[in-house]
């Protein structure tokens, strides 16, 4: 019994660990593609949140967990853009505009929900094995595949290029604005998916402000994973598994309050940044607009 | 942006005066304007009715006794929220972790008030209940302000971070610490009502309103008129300016985090002292990024901040009741808010091109 028990519990751990961590990861290699081109994106929570929001209407009317994924990535991305015309067309305050826009999709992600899904409630199927293996494997097939683009590839060094010299990437020829466009839509995209899984695959259903702060998680995971994809993998293997533990301990029958449980994930980041505090790297253009001419 | 914003300001010519009285008005009624015009437009788009939403959100907040009482009520937590946020933003530093410090403090105060209670004058209760709340906020924000000093990590983070732990710990220190065995709903201990503060004349607002627009005007006074406040805006304007000044930038940043969220905890205090008298776990008003946009309509400062939040809380009472008698959502002001913060900074942005333009 004992041994059921325990089995039981790891699998439940490491099975939510999986679900928990998906998300993150997504969000946090989105981030990274964002810090690497300059941009601090604080919206990621925001864009998660449509995707999520997209990503489930989309799966509930067509029946598809694919065309979810597509359309929380597209929902993302979309919010994505309103970050990319005003803070790198035009150079507003990255900050500001970040607040703005996770403050804004709470609440009309909570308005939607409002009026379409408050009196019923509906819930999606479980997603079909198979589909959930391949989206598990296709994100971890992102980490390869980003690896390889950072370091082999010259849309990696002009991304690196965009956030530690953007001049100099100017003067070479490339688009400093066009490369951080794409830098952030793509975060966009990244973040909605993961949004849409957190909705579709992980609750089976659309709460209002359900990412629950873990976009500034996937910023965290960016920041400590100093553009390396493989450490973004292992910290939200790591925050994933704090995640988990909620439902896990509840079914290994340890009887705390939720609210302690629900601090480890958030107590695991602080303790590393001040363990890891002085190996935190951000480019150094992180945070400015790009003006042509302009020092 | 601020300190040389002013400087700009005070620098202009005086053939431009007029103008530019006329430009700081536009700065302000125009984002206000665009976001509630936005705003219709999504309640439009909802089927609702936008006019008889903002009507009821005007008539509720402002122009009914009980409604304008609220209105005055609310707007003390806002104020020391948003006297927080001036130290901080004045000197360039993202304190965003305002919630968790205003709960803790909430908790704070829920537990010490009743306990006190028979032991100490009430006056002296509510002084000592008010001083270890904005300690207990303090503390809280010493880890970001220490990462931030001596590292250089970024604050907004970990001052997020620091905020979803706070909340969870007030949940958790109600839960098991501070449950009031009488209650079936977890919640602590309730201050009496003739302990707490007191109200003015016979109407419902307590005197925690005076506080809070006292500490709001000595904020501005401090970060305008003393060598400290200038200190602070030197680090904010250019950190390294600062540093080659001979100014301590890091202890300078720890003391600003600290007061910023002894401030902000001062503000829960005063809640539950003037207010609720108690907290119920799972009770998070979500203040503090909601004040952002007002601090910076208010261009950090405080005087205009006491104007910005009076219209703000009449928004968040009326929209409170909208919410039962028109049938659209609380969350519905925070698509304005995030609106008005989108198009402020729009806004600063032309502002900034037309400068430019006559200035060059």
């Amino acid at each position: 019994m004992d041994l059921l028990l325990t089995q039981t519990f790891i699998l439940s751990l490491l099975f939510g660990a999986m679900k928990a961590g998906l998300p993150l990861l997504l969000a946090g290699l989105g981030e990274q593609i964002s810090e690497k081109s300059g941009v601090l994106n604080i919206g990621i929570e925001g864009m998660m949140l449509f995707g999520a929001y997209a990503g489930f209407v989309a799966a509930y009317y067509s029946g598809s967990f694919w065309l979810g994924f597509l359309f929380g990535g597209i929902g993302g991305a979309l919010v994505a853009s309103i970050v990319v015309l005003l803070c790198i067309r035009f150079g507003l305050n990255q900050i500001v505009i970040g607040i703005g826009v996770t403050l804004g999709m709470e609440g009309l992600t909570a308005l939607l929900h409002y009026f379409q899904f408050s009196k019923t409630y509906p819930r999606l199927d479980v997603i079909p094995a198979i589909s959930h293996h391949l989206i598990v494997y296709l994100s971890l097939a992102l980490v390869v595949a980003l690896t390889w683009l950072f370091r082999a590839t010259y849309v990696g060094l002009n991304l690196e290029a965009a956030g530690n010299q953007p001049a100099a990437l100017d003067a070479a020829g490339v688009s400093v604005i066009r490369t951080r466009a794409w830098a952030v839509l793509t975060t966009g995209f990244l973040a909605g998916v993961g949004g849409a899984y957190m909705a579709n695959v992980g609750a089976g259903l659309f709460v209002p402000f359900m990412t629950g702060g873990a976009g500034f998680i996937g910023i965290v995971l960016a920041m400590l994973a100093r553009g390396k994809p493989f450490w973004v993998l292992l910290g939200a293997a790591l925050f994933g598994c704090s995640l988990a533990m909620t439902t896990a301990l509840q079914v290994a029958g340890v009887n705390i309050p939720t609210d302690v449980v629900q601090m480890l994930p958030f107590a695991m980041v602080m303790l590393v940044l001040v363990v890891f505090a002085r190996h935190s790297v951000l480019p150094p253009a992180l945070g400015l607009p790009y003006v042509r001419g302009e020092r | 942006m601020t300190a040389e914003a002013q400087i700009a300001q005070r620098g202009a010519p005086g053939s431009d005066a007029g103008r530019e009285i006329v430009a700081s008005i536009l700065r302000v009624a125009v984002p206000i304007l665009l976001a509630l015009i936005v705003g219709g437009f999504i309640l439009l788009i909802l089927g609702k009715d936008p006019l008889a939403y903002y009507g009821y959100v005007v008539k509720r907040g402002l122009l009914t006794w009980g409604g304008l009482q609220e209105t005055f009520t609310r707007m003390s937590p806002l104020l020391l929220i948003a006297a927080g946020m001036i130290v901080a933003f004045r000197a360039g530093i993202w304190n965003l972790g305002g919630d968790g410090q205003f709960l803790l403090a909430a908790v704070i105060t829920a537990a010490l008030g009743p306990a006190l209670v028979g032991l100490l004058p009430k006056a002296l209760i509510l002084m000592a209940c008010m001083i270890v709340s904005a300690l207990v906020a303090a503390a809280w924000a010493i880890i970001p302000a220490v990462l931030k000093a001596r590292y250089g990590i970024n604050e907004i983070i970990t001052s997020l971070m620091m905020s979803f732990l706070g909340i969870s710990l007030a949940n958790v220190l109600i839960k098991l610490f501070f449950w009031d065995p009488g209650t079936t709903v977890p919640q602590s201990r309730t201050l009496p009502v003739e302990d707490r503060l007191p109200r003015i004349f016979d109407t419902t607002i307590h005197s925690g309103v005076l506080i809070a627009l006292a500490v709001v005007v000595l904020v501005h006074l401090m970060m305008t008129r003393t060598a400290f406040g200038l200190k602070l805006q030197v680090v904010g304007a250019n950190p390294a300016a600062a540093i080659h000044a001979g100014l301590n930038v890091g202890r300078l940043t720890i003391a600003t985090f600290t007061l910023s969220a002894a401030l902000i905890g001062l503000g829960g205090s005063v809640e539950i002292l003037g207010v609720f008298g108690t907290v119920r776990a799972d009770w998070n008003p979500a203040f503090g990024l909601l004040v952002v946009p007002l601090v910076f309509l208010a261009r950090f400062n405080g005087y205009a901040v006491i104007g910005f939040t009076l219209f703000f809380s009449a928004l968040m009472i009326g929209g409170d009741s909208a919410a039962r008698r028109v049938g659209v959502p609380q969350h519905f002001v925070l698509v304005l808010v995030a609106l008005l913060l989108i198009f402020l900074a729009v806004v600063e942005y032309l502002d900034h091109q037309r400068r430019k333009r006559i200035g060059a």
